[in-house]
């Protein structure tokens, strides 16, 4: 094993590899295993706690994967998964097993690891009947995996606790039970000690699969009812659909339907997910499979919707269904105004496979031509990003992150505002509200003061402290959205060590004193800049944010005066000395051609650059406020 | 080194394309080494395979230590009519931290020697800028070279390179980044000090008494052609540039051959009208619009008329007799200036 990789990045590519080929050599036929001998169960981890070299072992020790092949596979996954040491989105694998006799199928349903992504949690757990909860048995339980094991708990898994990592010389086993026993109520012999490094405790989690873990409980022969909970875009064959089925069945060839979105599908291709699809002629009830219809968009794949026939649909379309509504929305430009196009054509592919990114022209005249995008929360909003320069060579700008704010008129109307330049005049409104969450702060108790005096920078409230064990504690505040946007989480980690873990839940919209912030240079607004932020906090915000610009903004040939205004307010002041001096002193036979190049170079590179009245402002000028401290 | 030389000579005869040769000019690393008879035997190469002008300009690079009596009398008498000294400074504490090998006194003794010697043409260098806690000592330098007289100043600010005890000093934080602000004032001391001693500053860097411009470094501006010989020397011959491998060993082995090593860049029409822009404009004589119009039928001023009329505006730059010309807070900027008017087609 290429054990220095890490462990999280192994899980990816593992769970990864089942879709990339969907080509299939069988030299074998499964048999149809009858609902009592299936069990389907996820695995909830905080980041590093394993859970991906736990689920390699699994993988081997069912011979599911080949540690040659687990190794080759390695190398074909997703960079920016890999690098992030996240699972971006949610996979599947399946499973043999054979105890006492008889033999199983087990499917393993992966969840991601970021709080961006909890509504897909929350389909991936409704798709199970149990879940491993894995605990480093040195590091204790995080905010994360408690929330998720809420999650299960409420769907009535089955949770079989493993302490994971217990060979390390940090390890406390016996504090870490006492933990897990007053979190889950269970009996002391019920966790399972792992290590998953060291393959210990393997067989035992297995077998634990099989016995406590119930069987799912379908009825075969009711209309078909089958939940997707995630998709894969491949560009040959169109999107995969992952679901589990419910009731009834599927076959090759059916017609079905998307309860939904109302669209009809040719069941082109049906399979169950090993180290490569298996294609295979009908997924019976309690069985995890994907389907393959030629469906073009992501957008028409949505996560929680429910698969049924055409000719005979069921009734009961499958609860929890959700759209994805994004919480973060930013501009996104082109470096070079003239890429407009291509840019476009580049979100347009981009969104064949992350159906959550949503997106709408846009027109600034800082920026010209762009695109207001919605995005589930920072960290898929720098995915994005970041998949937009490496899969499609796009350099992009990204204004200042927003949430949505809500004017509501005199009226009582609402006008949701996705952008400062949305923001109506505020005598033209009775109010303007923003989004509040619930959030669940775990840390040890040493840190409790640094962090209630963060959340309380942030506008947050206090509503609740428990202390899980005697050093432990759990923080339940109300913060607004807006102020967890940006930094708040890289905050926490720093003061807490990296001990404080944070999970949220969006609660509502409340009434706010929002004021728009306006950054002007040379008197010319710079509407890219703009910010909807708290008036409280206006003042401090825009005294950084000039003193940002200012470090930005390289010297022009004349002086650069960069203001902070609420209205015609000015707040705060910084200026860009004009330029002094930019000569090089000799300019002899070898010098020319040299100096010509460095100077036709810098002429380029002005021109990438965006101007607003005379002031040429470079690309990172707008990224500024995320470079805030 | 020099039988390479009159080697590579020969091999390049053709390539001024029979023009008269004006000015020749020994210089880059240490040319003083050079003894009365290679100097000669130079001379004679380049007399017998060009056209050599009635009146050469013909100067010596070198640096004040080198220039004993009995060297300059040699360098005379080979025929070398001008000396460019890189004198820098006329602080020993100064001398020191540039790395150089000569003293303040060495410095000053150059130059009495070369007059002594019968040279009428001689042009110093001297670095501005070097870091220093206010203009004493560059108002001390300029002093003592105006009380010497040369005929030509060229003066630098000072540019920390790596791996040199300013550079060094640099990167461990002992030294601060060349302030703009000193940089610009002390450029401003060294154009009004040798305005008043009736120098004429005909280039940024360049400065001479009535007259005495350097004939060679102007001709760079004026996109005349010329040829570099050596490792390492370039040469342009109006529609191309090239340099020579600069590989001293390498050089030697390819001469030794027959087959001079060079790299060569076509210059195309932009290139060639980035390159006149950026150049001229560092000159007294300035950009002349009808040259750029006649020669590439490019027209700089409906190319930038916003641009030149702010520049104006802010009294950046002025006209006269049709060519564009920078003042002197202009000239300070000349490099911003002119990547802004350069073309990009």
């Amino acid at each position: 094993m290429a054990v220095s990789l890490g462990s999280r990045s192994k899980e990816t590519l593992i769970m990864n590899c089942c879709y990339v080929d969907s080509v299939l050599f069988t030299t074998f036929v499964l048999p149809i295993m009858p609902m009592k001998n299936i069990r389907n169960f996820c695995i909830i981890a905080h980041i590093d706690h394993g859970k991906s070299t736990l689920a390699d072992r699994l993988l081997e020790f069912t011979q599911t994967v080949s540690e040659r092949e687990m190794k080759t596979q390695l190398l074909d996954s997703m960079d920016l998964e890999r690098e992030r040491g996240i699972t971006i989105k949610s996979h599947a694998i399946q499973m043999n097993y054979q105890k006492d006799g008889e033999e199983y199928i087990l499917n393993l349903i992966d969840t991601p690891g970021h709080v961006d992504f909890s509504y897909e949690v929350s389909r991936s757990i409704a798709a199970c009947e149990g879940a491993l909860l894995i605990v480093d048995a040195s590091q204790g339980v995080e905010a994360q995996t408690i929330s998720n094991l809420y999650l299960a708990l409420g769907h009535d898994l089955e949770i079989i606790p493993v302490l994971n990592k217990i060979d390390l010389p940090g390890a406390m086993p016996e504090e870490m039970k006492d933990q897990v026993v007053e979190l889950l109520g269970c009996e002391r012999e019920d966790i399972i000690m792992a290590s998953g490094k060291e393959g210990i405790g393997i067989k035992e989690i297995l077998d634990a699969i099989v016995e406590r873990i119930p069987s799912p409980k379908g009825k075969p022969e009711e209309p078909l009812r089958a939940m997707i909970f995630d998709s894969v875009f491949n560009s040959f064959r169109g999107i995969e659909v992952i679901f589990r089925v419910f009731d009834g069945q599927i076959k090759k060839g059916d017609k079905v339907k998307f309860v939904n979105t109302g669209k009809e599908y040719d069941a082109d291709e049906i399979g169950t997910l090993r180290l490569k699809q298996q294609p295979r002629d009908v997924i019976k009830a309690g069985d995890v499979g994907y389907l393959i219809s030629g469906i073009k968009v992501a957008k028409e794949v949505k996560v929680g919707d429910t698969i049924t026939h055409v000719d005979r649909p069921t009734k009961n379309a499958i609860k929890g269904f959700e759209d994805v509504k994004p919480m973060v929305f930013a501009g996104i430009y082109p470096v070079d105004t003239q890429d407009y196009e291509e840019l476009r054509a580049s979100m347009e592919k981009l969104q064949l496979n992350d159906a959550s990114l949503v997106w709408e022209p846009e027109t600034s005249a800082a920026l010209g031509f762009g695109f207001r995008c919605g995005f589930l929360g920072m960290l898929h909003m720098e995915i994005v990003q970041e998949r937009l320069e490496r899969e499609f060579d796009m350099t992009v700008i990204t204004t200042v992150p927003s949430v949505q704010f809500h004017a509501v008129e005199k009226d009582g109307t609402i006008t949701k505002v996705n952008s400062p330049s949305e923001m109506p005049e505020p005598n033209s409104i009775s109010h303007i509200e923003e989004p509040f969450i619930r959030a669940q702060i775990i840390s040890k108790a040493d840190y409790i003061g640094p962090i209630i005096s963060l959340c309380m920078d942030k506008r947050g409230i206090i509503k609740n402290q428990v202390y899980l064990t005697s050093d432990r504690v759990e923080l339940t505040f109300e913060l607004p959205l807006s102020e967890i946007v940006f930094d708040f989480f890289d905050k926490l980690k720093t003061m807490s060590r990296g001990y404080a873990s944070l999970d949220y839940e969006l609660i509502g919209f409340r009434q706010s004193t929002l004021v728009k912030l306006d950054i002007m240079l040379n008197g010319e607004k710079v509407d890219a800049l703009s910010a909807i932020v708290h008036r409280d906090k206006a003042y401090e915000w825009g005294k950084r944010l000039c003193e940002k610009l200012r470090e930005l903004l390289p010297r022009q040939m004349f002086e650069i005066a960069i203001q902070a205004a609420i209205g015609t307010k000015v707040i705060s002041r910084e200026t860009v000395k004009a330029m002094r001096k930019n000569v090089l002193a000799k300019c002899y036979g070898g010098d020319i051609s040299r100096k010509r190049k460095l100077l036709e170079k810098q002429k380029k590179g002005k021109k990438r650059m965006r101007q607003v009245g005379n002031v040429e402002i470079p690309q990172e000028a707008f990224m500024a406020v995320l470079k805030l401290d | 080194m020099v039988k390479a030389l009159v080697q590579e000579i020969r091999l390049q005869k053709d390539y001024l394309e029979g023009e008269e040769v004006e000015t020749v000019y020994f210089g880059g690393g240490t040319p003083s080494l050079l003894s009365r008879e290679e100097v000669e035997t130079l001379l004679l190469a380049l007399k017998d395979n060009f056209l050599i002008s009635n009146e050469p300009e013909i100067t010596l690079e070198a640096n004040p230590d080198d220039l004993k009596p009995e060297k300059l009398q040699e360098l005379y008498a080979a025929g070398i009519n001008r000396l460019s000294i890189g004198i820098q400074s006329f602080h020993d504490a100064h001398l020191q931290s540039l790395n150089r090998a000569h003293s303040a006194r060495e410095a000053k003794n150059s130059i009495k020697f070369a007059r002594e010697a019968g040279f009428s043409n001689i042009s110093i260098d001297l670095i501005y800028a070097i870091p220093s806690p206010d203009d004493t000592l560059w108002l001390a330098d300029l002093e003592q070279a105006l009380a010497l007289r040369p005929e030509h100043i060229s003066s630098y600010c000072l540019t920390i390179e790596p791996q040199t005890a300013f550079g060094n000093w640099l990167k461990k934080g002992k030294l601060k980044p060349i302030d703009e602000e000193y940089a610009a004032r002390q450029f401003e001391i060294l154009l009004q000090r040798l305005q008043e001693a009736g120098y004429e500053q005909y280039e940024i860097s360049n400065f001479c008494l009535p007259g005495n411009y350097s004939r060679h470094n102007s001709s760079y501006w004026q996109q005349k052609k010329y040829l570099g010989l050596g490792p390492s020397a370039h040469s342009f011959n109006g529609h191309s540039r090239q340099h020579n491998i600069a590989n001293n060993a390498r050089y030697l082995k390819a001469l030794a051959k027959n087959e001079p090593a060079f790299e060569r860049e076509e210059l195309q029409r932009a290139n060639m009208i980035n390159e006149y822009i950026m150049t001229g404009l560092r000159t007294r004589w300035g950009c002349s619009l009808a040259y750029l119009q006649e020669q590439y039928a490019f027209d700089l001023k409906a190319e930038n008329e916003q641009l030149l009329s702010s520049l104006f505006q802010q009294k950046y730059i002025y006209y006269e007799d049709g060519s564009l010309l920078l003042t002197d807070s202009g000239k300070l900027l000349a490099d911003e200036i002119a990547s802004r008017l350069m073309t990009e087609e």
